[in-house]
């Protein structure tokens, strides 16, 4: 569980990045964090592992502040996978750098194999064990990445925009994981733009500006807000731009997803025809 | 008019074992807006690179095959003078910025054509406001978050007015609307001035509409080519993991089951509606 009371954060350079922001955290939370370019998300999310420490306001993980701890401590608790995957990598294979905090978590060897073994497979990079990570596509980088950390299974998973650079096949395998990880009990927060992949996997809404959190709620309701996500440059997902638009049918205009989508108009059809 | 001709193209990287452009032939017409899409680590980025020369001359590697761009073999030219022709808005744009300011940045390539700097002072504020960091010019690029990066990288390759625009992603860290606004702006310079646009991008939900000659790479090579329109409705593109819009996807499912909307293949969310409401209107 992650607490968060008040914290405020400004920069050297005096520009203030949060100005105030408190949200709880609980054991199992899907979240997804949104909002525009500089509303200060990531600079929210380092404060979970400790890798900024707030200027005012407490940051509390398990009931531990995180002024009063090390983020390597922090880190066996809450994996990060930053948004440019190039600021993580720095071994000489896929397979090293998966390797790496396996090791430094004190695995034994047979565990960190089957580790290694499964996260490859997993995020389709088993062709690349042995391959440098600079030598892979931007979206694979981003995938080792991943990787490395969803090895040691932390309990929390804070995620830096996970699809920039991945294709549709990649993307909903990441969804399928992010339910695995949901029925484990495990809490995942990430921040992202990708609206169309917020839609698909419903999960409860964070949305920030200017240093705030602006509303807080379930995806059915934020995603179909248009005065609200266009205060926040969001644009509605395309499934809930047509409910919008075929509000005039007397269909419910709070649809986001595809399955949704397909069965509410079909339904209609059917009554129509009666 | 070609503009870029790529013929039997076969590159691989030093130390790669397989070659990441697998037999590869491409001709693109002046003027046109050109997508790029497959799965990834199909090989969309490295045959960006071959774009302007980056392929072979940087990055090394055995190339096969033939590159002509506007008018160049890329494999003769060095890459400063291809990129009088060419301007690459990289994925990860931290790659491509290194000025102490925004205005800097914007300004470097200018500097190197020794254009005269009250012209040069138009075109830097020119670009800056088309990607919307006129604010930011007297910023670090290095203090300005991933999207505003971004911008600076799109509004550096602006301000030389090149003939042929190429991005990869260039928008992927940005919010959305932010994203729109900026593909408008590309799409605005490819109507009005002509300048030939292509467009590598996941995201067919933002990009399909802007364009009548989709390429899907896989594997190295170019498995369709033509219209978004035919091609998207093809079952095979979802086999090979390309995410179809979803106002495609949706028509495509209504379809299947037996309710045809009755239109061509709807590439935008308002297609789509405004042809359900004609049909489900009675």
């Amino acid at each position: 569980m992650i607490t968060i009371e008040d914290i405020h954060y400004s920069y050297a350079s005096n520009i203030e990045a949060l100005k105030g922001v408190s949200l709880t955290i609980n054991d199992g939370d899907f979240i997804a964090i949104m909002g525009q370019n500089g509303a200060g998300k990531t600079t929210f999310i380092k404060h979970f592992n400790g890798l900024l420490k707030p200027t005012s306001g407490i940051v509390r993980v398990n009931g531990v502040e995180t002024t009063k701890t090390s983020v390597a401590a922090l880190a066996r608790n809450i994996g990060f996978v930053f948004q440019n995957p190039d600021n993580q990598l720095f071994s000489e294979t896929v397979e090293d750098e998966i390797v790496f905090a396996l090791k430094n978590f004190g695995f034994d060897k047979e565990t960190i194999e089957q580790r290694v073994v499964w996260a490859l497979d997993f995020l389709s990079l088993t062709q690349y064990r042995k391959t440098s990570p600079f030598l892979l596509s931007g979206g694979e980088r981003k995938r080792v990445a991943l990787a490395s950390v969803l090895a040691w299974d932390p309990n929390t998973l804070v995620l830096d925009e996970p699809t920039i650079g991945q294709d549709h096949e990649q993307k909903e395998k990441l969804q399928q994981f992010i339910m695995q990880l949901q029925s484990k009990k495990k809490t995942v927060v990430m921040v992202t733009h990708d609206v169309e992949f917020v839609a698909e996997c419903n999960p409860r809404i964070i949305l920030m500006r200017d240093g705030k959190i602006v509303a807080d709620g379930i995806a059915k309701d934020i995603l179909t807000n248009s005065k609200l996500l266009e205060e926040s440059s969001i644009v509605l997902p395309q499934i809930a731009q047509i409910f919008t638009k075929l509000c005039p049918l007397g269909l419910p205009a709070n649809v986001i997803n595809m399955d949704e989508a397909e069965t509410t108009i079909l339904s209609h059809v059917k009554k129509e025809g009666e | 008019m070609t503009i870029i001709k790529i013929s039997d193209l076969v590159y691989t990287y030093p130390g790669a074992s397989k070659p990441s452009i697998d037999g590869l032939s491409l001709n693109i017409e002046k003027g046109e807006f050109v997508l790029i899409t497959g799965p990834s680590g199909c090989g969309k980025t490295s045959l960006c690179r071959t774009f302007n020369g980056l392929i072979p001359h940087f990055y090394q590697g055995v190339l096969k095959g033939q590159i002509i761009v506007a008018g160049q073999d890329v494999t003769d030219k060095q890459t400063f003078e291809m990129a009088k022709h060419v301007g690459l808005v990289f994925q990860n744009p931290e790659n491509q910025l290194f000025a102490l300011s925004v205005e800097k940045d914007v300004a470097f390539g200018l500097e190197n054509l020794g254009m005269p700097r009250a012209e040069m002072r138009k075109r830097v504020d020119w670009a800056l406001n088309l990607a919307g960091i006129y604010d930011l010019r007297e910023r670090s690029p290095h203090e300005v978050s991933g999207g505003q990066q971004q911008r600076v990288a799109i509004a550096s390759v602006l301000a030389m007015q090149p003939e042929i625009i190429v991005l990869d992603e260039p928008t992927s860290f940005l919010d959305p609307l932010s994203a729109e606004r900026i593909f408008e702006v590309i799409y605005k310079l490819n109507q009005e001035q002509g300048i030939t646009v292509v467009l590598v991008e996941h995201r067919l939900d933002l990009t399909a509409k802007y364009t009548n000659h989709l390429v899907v790479m896989d594997k190295g090579k170019i498995c369709f080519e033509g219209n978004p329109r035919d091609i998207l409705c093809n079952e095979e593109i979802s086999r090979i993991g390309v995410g179809i819009p979803k106002a495609t996807l949706l028509y495509k499912r209504l379809k299947a089951a037996g309710f045809d909307v009755n239109m061509q293949t709807p590439l935008s969310s308002d297609e789509l509606a405004e042809q359900l409401l004609k049909v489900l209107d009675v």
